[in-house]
C-alpha cells in the first residue's frame, strides 16, 4: 500500500488522491456545500414571496430571476448529481469487489470539473431559468451570464458523461468474477442504470448547448425563429435529455433506500429480482415520456397521446420499488434510527409525488397544472421529498463509517421532524397554489388575490421550518464529526445479526470490505 | 429472491388505474379539442410584456379583452419575440405563444364577469407583470 491511513489525514492527501473513497468524499462534501448555498437562495425566494408587492426583500425582478435560476441549477447539477456520484464512488467498487474505480484518474478529473462548472454558474448568475428555453436564451438573455451558463453546463455535462463511463466499466468489467451481475447490490444496479442513461441522454443536450452558443453568437439559427430556426426543436432536444435526467436524479436515491431498509428492518430484501427489473424498466421507459413537458406547445392530439402512454408506463415500475420496500419492512423488527426514518419518510413522499405525476400526465389536467406552482410543488416533492430524504438518510448511514463517530440521534430526530413537516407544508401548499392559477417563476403577484397571498405565506413558513431543520443538520454534521462519541464500527446502531457494513469507507487504503 | 402473487396483484391494480386515467383523459381531451364550427376567431399576440388582441371585425385591444357571454371563441396565438403562454386560469385556456408558430385554444364563456389573463411561460424581466383581463359581457343584441 503506497498510502497508509493516517489519523487524521491532511486534507491535501484527500484532495489530490485518485482513490475512489477519497474522490467519493470530495464529491459528497462538494455536493453538500452546494446544497446549503442553494438552500440559502431558496430561503431568499420564499421570504421574498411572503409579501405581495414589489421590493420587500429583492428590489428588482432581474435579481429574482437570477436567484431562482441559480437555485435550480445548483440543486440539480451541483447537489443531486455530485452526492449520488460521491456515494457511488465510495460504495460501488466495494460492492463489485474491485480495488478502485476502473479509471481512477478519469474519476478525479470528472470530480474536479464540478467546482469549475459550479464557479461558472455562480459567477455568471444567469437569468435564463434552468430550462433556458429558446429563443429567450438566445435573443434576450443578457450577456456574459448566459454564455457562462452555457460553458458551465457544458463542463458539468462532460463531467457527468466521464463519471458514467467509469461506473459502467467498473460494474460490468471489473466486477469480481465470482459475483454474478444479478447479485450485485441494488445500489450498484441503480448507479449502473443511471450511468447508461446519462451516456445515452447527455450528448443530446451537449449538442443543443453548442447550437445555442452559436445561435447566441449569430453564426447559426437553429433555434432562432428570426433566422429561420424553430424553438420547439430546442425543447425536444432539451427534454429528451432532461426527462431521463429526472430518473438519473431519482434512481440513486431509491438505490440508497435499498441499502438502508433491509438492514434496519432486520430482514432480507423482499425481492432483488423485482428491484433490478424495476430499475431497468425505468431506465428504458424514462426515454419515452419527454413530450409531456410540451403538451401546450401546439402538439397534435396523437403525439400527446403517445407521450401520455409513455409517461404512464413508468408508473408500474416505480410502484414495484414502493411495493418492494413495504414488503421488506412487513413483519420486520424495524429499528427507526435516523437513516430508517429518512428512508421511510422519503418513500411516503415518493408515493405522493408519483400520484401527483399521474395527474400531470393526463392531458386535460396538464393544461390546468402546467407552468403553475403545481409543477413546482410536484417536482420538489421528488427532489426534496424523495432524493433529498434518500441522500440525507445515506449521509446519516455513512456518518459513523466515514468519521468513526456517532451523530446524535436526538438532533437527527429534530432534523427529521422539521424536514418532513417543512417539506409537506411547502410543497403540498404549492400544489394548491397551482390550482389557484399562480404561474411559476414570478417575481411578484397582485396583493388583491388573497388566496395567493395566504397560500404563499403558508408555504414560506414551511420553507423556514425546512431551512431551520437543515441548519440543525449542518451544525450536527460539523459538531459530531469532531466531538461525537466514537462509534462501534462493527454495529453502530446495535442491530445485531449478520449484515454487511461499508466499513472500508473509514479505512480506504486497507482493511476488509465487509461485503 | 422470488416473486409472489401479492406483487403481481399490486402491479395489476396499478396498471388498471393507469388504463382508467389514460382512457378517461383520451375521451376528455378529444372533447376539449373539438372546436365548434361557429367559433369566432380572436388573434392573440404576445410580446414582452403585454398581450394584444384583434377581433374578427378588426377591433384591436391591448391587455383587456372584451367578449360576449354565450359565444364560442377560438384564439389564434402568436408571439412577436420569445415564448409566452396565453392563460386564462378561470376558463382553463392555456396554450404557448411560440414565435414562428400559430397555436389554437378555444372557450365559450357562460358567466359574465372579469377574469385575469396572464403569461405562464417565463419570458424575462417583467414576466410576472404580463397580466391582462378578460371581460365577459352579457349579449344585449
Amino acid at each position: 500500500m503506497v498510502l497508509e491511513l493516517q489519523k487524521p489525514r491532511p486534507v491535501w492527501q484527500i484532495m489530490f488522491s485518485t482513490h475512489h473513497t477519497d474522490v467519493g468524499y470530495l464529491y459528497t462534501i462538494t455536493g453538500l456545500t452546494f446544497l446549503f448555498m442553494a438552500g440559502v437562495l431558496a430561503m431568499i425566494i420564499r421570504t421574498h414571496l411572503f409579501f405581495p408587492g414589489q421590493g420587500v426583500l429583492i428590489s428588482d425582478s432581474a435579481t429574482f430571476n437570477r436567484i431562482f435560476t441559480v437555485h435550480g441549477l445548483t440543486m440539480l447539477f451541483l447537489f443531486a448529481l455530485p452526492v449520488a456520484n460521491g456515494i457511488g464512488n465510495i460504495l460501488v467498487p466495494i460492492m463489485v469487489r474491485y480495488k478502485d474505480m476502473a479509471y481512477p484518474k478519469l474519476n478525479a478529473i470528472a470530480f474536479w470539473m464540478n467546482p469549475v462548472g459550479g464557479a461558472l454558474l455562480w459567477l455568471g448568475f444567469a437569468d435564463t431559468t434552468w430550462v433556458s428555453y429558446a429563443p429567450y436564451s438566445i435573443i434576450r438573455a443578457p450577456g456574459p451570464a448566459a454564455d457562462m451558463f452555457i460553458f458551465g453546463m457544458k463542463i458539468l455535462g462532460i463531467s457527468s458523461i466521464l463519471s458514467s463511463i467509469n461506473f459502467v466499466v467498473t460494474i460490468l468489467k471489473c466486477k469480481h468474477p465470482d459475483l454474478p451481475l444479478r447479485r450485485v447490490p441494488l445500489f450498484a444496479w441503480s448507479m449502473l442504470t443511471v450511468s447508461l442513461m446519462t451516456i445515452v441522454a447527455m450528448p443530446t443536450y451537449a449538442a443543443a448547448l453548442i447550437m445555442m452558443l452559436t445561435d447566441r453568437l449569430g453564426i447559426s439559427g437553429f433555434f432562432n425563429p428570426f433566422a429561420g430556426g424553430d424553438p420547439i426543436a430546442y425543447l425536444h432536444l432539451f427534454w429528451f435529455t432532461f426527462h431521463p435526467e429526472v430518473y438519473i436524479f431519482l434512481l440513486p436515491a431509491i438505490g440508497m433506500m435499498y441499502e438502508i431498509i433491509p438492514r434496519f428492518s432486520r430482514k432480507p430484501l423482499y425481492s432483488q429480482a423485482s428491484g433490478v427489473f424495476a430499475f431497468v424498466m425505468l431506465g428504458i421507459i424514462g426515454f419515452a415520456s419527454w413530450g409531456h413537458h410540451m403538451y401546450s406547445t401546439g402538439m397534435d392530439f396523437t403525439t400527446k397521446v403517445v407521450f401520455m402512454i409513455g409517461t404512464l408506463a413508468a408508473v408500474p415500475a416505480s410502484g414495484m420499488h414502493v411495493f418492494n420496500f413495504l414488503a421488506t419492512m412487513w413483519g420486520g423488527r424495524i429499528k427507526f434510527a435516523a437513516p430508517m426514518k429518512f428512508a421511510v419518510g422519503g418513500i411516503a413522499l415518493f408515493f405522493s409525488a408519483g400520484a401527483g405525476g399521474v395527474l400531470n400526465s393526463a392531458m386535460p389536467l396538464d393544461f390546468i397544472s402546467h407552468g403553475t406552482y403545481w409543477v413546482v410543488g410536484h417536482m420538489h416533492l421528488f427532489l426534496t421529498g424523495t432524493i433529498g430524504f434518500g441522500f440525507v438518510a445515506m449521509v446519516y448511514y455513512m456518518f459513523p463509517y466515514i468519521t468513526g463517530r456517532m451523530y446524535s440521534e436526538k438532533w437527527a430526530n429534530v432534523h427529521f421532524i422539521g424536514m418532513f413537516w417543512g417539506t409537506v407544508q411547502v410543497f403540498f401548499t404549492q400544489h394548491l397554489l397551482g390550482l389557484e392559477g399562480m404561474p411559476r417563476r414570478i417575481y411578484d403577484y397582485p396583493p388583491e388575490f388573497t388566496s395567493w397571498t395566504q397560500l404563499n405565506q403558508i408555504a414560506s413558513v414551511g420553507a423556514w421550518i425546512l431551512g431551520a431543520s437543515f441548519a440543525v443538520f449542518l451544525a450536527s454534521l460539523i459538531y459530531y464529526s469532531a466531538k461525537g462519541k466514537p462509534a462501534n464500527m462493527d454495529d453502530p446502531w446495535g442491530l445485531g445479526g449478520k449484515y454487511y457494513y461499508p466499513v472500508a469507507a473509514k479505512n480506504p487504503h486497507g482493511g476488509h470490505s465487509g461485503y | 429472491m422470488g416473486h409472489d402473487t401479492a406483487e403481481w396483484v399490486f402491479v395489476a391494480i396499478v396498471i388498471a388505474v393507469l388504463i382508467y386515467v389514460g382512457v378517461d383523459s383520451w375521451i376528455v381531451q378529444k372533447a376539449v379539442e373539438d372546436v365548434p364550427a361557429d367559433a369566432e376567431v380572436i388573434k392573440v399576440t404576445g410580446q414582452q410584456w403585454f398581450w394584444s388582441f384583434e377581433h374578427a371585425d378588426g377591433t384591436k385591444e391591448i391587455s383587456t379583452l372584451h367578449v360576449k357571454k354565450g359565444h364560442a371563441y377560438v384564439f389564434e396565438i402568436y408571439s412577436r419575440d420569445v415564448m409566452h403562454s396565453f392563460n386564462i386560469p378561470d376558463w382553463v385556456v392555456f396554450e404557448d405563444a411560440v414565435p414562428g408558430h400559430t397555436n389554437h385554444a378555444w372557450f365559450a364563456p357562460d358567466t359574465a364577469g372579469t377574469y385575469p389573463i396572464q403569461c405562464r411561460e417565463y419570458c424575462g424581466l417583467l414576466h410576472y407583470n404580463m397580466r391582462g383581463s378578460l371581460v365577459v359581457e352579457d349579449d344585449k343584441s
